[in-house]
């Protein structure tokens, strides 16, 4: 019997090694797996080298992967944000490297390391400092720089339900990264809200197939979805708007 | 005295450009605006790069749904015949041609067309670039809405630009609070003045020499 279900969120991130490269979905706090972030927060494996969009909101999840001290390098094309203020802090004391990737080469890498890809030659970025020393080379009328694969050793992802074989679905555009950094890590590692009985996920709506996925933890539903459908009254970040009101 | 458009009227006027069918990505910041101003009889489809076809106004208070935001994070809704995707099939769309405008913002446009609006390059700041250089080379035509002039008087439309580039040789045209100008082969072109602002004022603020309008 195929079972990829763990039975908590440590397990779910044992193995994990100091040095390592790991992937972490999200973009913002849309698909970010903040239940196992913390998890390897606590395993506490340091020197590691995270591929995400952003370099984290806030102090939690990513945030305070960052604060904790175990990440030695970010590869990201957004880091400054409005509530980055961690990384920004950590970043100016010199605690932490930054490889800045435009978005779509970051999201095309990751995608070629999934699909087997040695380099390609993309657009993006040509005749910009984000290109400096890289080989380039004229196709046709159009000039393109050569980018490389982005292998991980973990991904940690969130997606909406899985089965045991790891098939899954997204919600909304809490998908993300979630595909991409399954197919390009050699350990997957996702939290949902739910996981399900196998044959219960439709063929037709599978967005990553099982075989990219090796653990699956069930994190419990959050409290504005209830069976997967939206129930409302929460904020941006999941507070509930009773909540938000009081802090103010 | 010159004459300039507010930022909504300048939204107005982009959006007025925008035909049924286009598939349009409109970047953070003024950009954004641009959707206020859509007509609310056609059908034109907006792409945000984190995923999504199809997305619809800022929802009501209530109806805000952390997994669903645009690529300022903000939240956002979904409209009838809206589709999800993931990052690497998104920037594929942008990359691969597949949208038709692109609205975006600047520090400088240059009269062949490069692009600078990801970085001032100060020293010390943190950079960040997230879609930037992928949405200036990825859309049939790329509009830049702007100022003509920065606050402190300086043209944002220069012979070559000073700040680090998004992309090269990538804007089709720039809509400014001044009037609207055509990146062509031969430099930029005059498309439209806004009131009574004339050729030779807005060559002499911006200190370059502009093709005609019915040249």
């Amino acid at each position: 019997m195929i079972d990829k279900t763990v039975p908590d969120l440590a397990t779910a991130v044992a193995g994990i090694s100091d040095g390592a490269t790991v992937m972490i979905g999200g973009f913002g706090r849309a698909g970010q797996p903040v239940e196992l972030i913390d998890a390897l927060i606590a395993h506490g494996a340091s020197d590691l080298t995270v591929v995400n969009n952003n370099a984290g909101n806030g102090d939690t999840g990513l945030a305070a992967l960052l604060a904790a001290g175990q990440v030695r390098k970010m590869i990201c094309s957004f880091p400054r944000q409005s509530d980055s203020w961690v990384f920004d802090r950590l970043y100016r004391e010199g605690k932490v490297e930054l490889e800045l990737v435009p978005q779509g080469n970051l999201a095309e890498r990751i995608r070629a390391a999934g699909a087997g890809i040695g380099g390609f030659f993309t657009p993006t970025g040509f005749g910009t400092q984000l290109a400096e020393g890289k080989e380039t080379r004229r196709i046709g009328d159009r000039d393109y720089v050569l980018e490389h694969p982005i292998h991980a050793d973990a991904a940690l992802i969130s997606a909406r339900a899985a089965d045991r074989w790891g098939n899954l679905v997204y919600r909304e555009t809490a998908r993300n990264f979630g595909p991409i950094m399954a197919a390009a890590a050699t350990t997957t590692i996702v939290q949902v809200d739910e996981i399900v009985e196998l044959g219960t996920l439709d063929p037709e709506t599978v967005v990553t197939p099982g075989l990219y996925v090796d653990r699956v933890v069930s994190v419990g539903e959050r409290r504005w979805l209830r069976e997967g459908a939206f129930v409302g009254g929460v904020d941006i970040e999941g507070r509930a708007l009773a909540e938000e009101g009081a802090a103010q | 005295m010159t004459t300039r458009i507010s930022r909504t009227d300048l939204a107005a006027r982009v959006a007025s450009d925008i035909p049924e069918g286009a598939v349009v990505n409109l970047g953070i910041g003024a950009p954004t605006l641009v959707a206020d101003y859509l007509p609310a009889g056609l059908e034109i489809v907006l792409h945000t790069e984190n995923g999504m076809l199809g997305m619809g106004p800022a929802p009501e208070r209530g109806r805000v749904d952390p997994d669903l935001i645009n690529a300022g994070k903000q939240p956002v809704t979904a409209l009838a015949g809206a589709a999800y995707f993931h990052h690497a099939d998104s920037f594929a769309m942008m990359r691969g041609g597949h949208l038709d405008v692109c609205v975006l913002g600047a520090f400088q446009v240059s009269a062949g067309g490069d692009l600078a609006n990801w970085s001032t390059g100060e020293p010390g700041a943190i950079p960040a670039v997230g879609g930037a250089m992928d949405l200036a080379i990825g859309a049939k035509d790329v509009y830049v809405m702007t100022d003509l002039l920065t606050k402190a008087g300086e043209p944002k439309l220069v012979a070559a630009c000073t700040y680090p580039l998004t992309g090269v040789g990538c804007v089709s045209r720039v809509y400014t609070d001044h009037g609207v100008f055509d990146v062509t082969a031969e430099g930029l072109r005059v498309r439209e003045l806004f009131g009574d602002n004339t050729h030779a004022e807005i060559e002499a603020l911006l200190g370059l020499t502009l093709i005609e309008q019915d040249a």
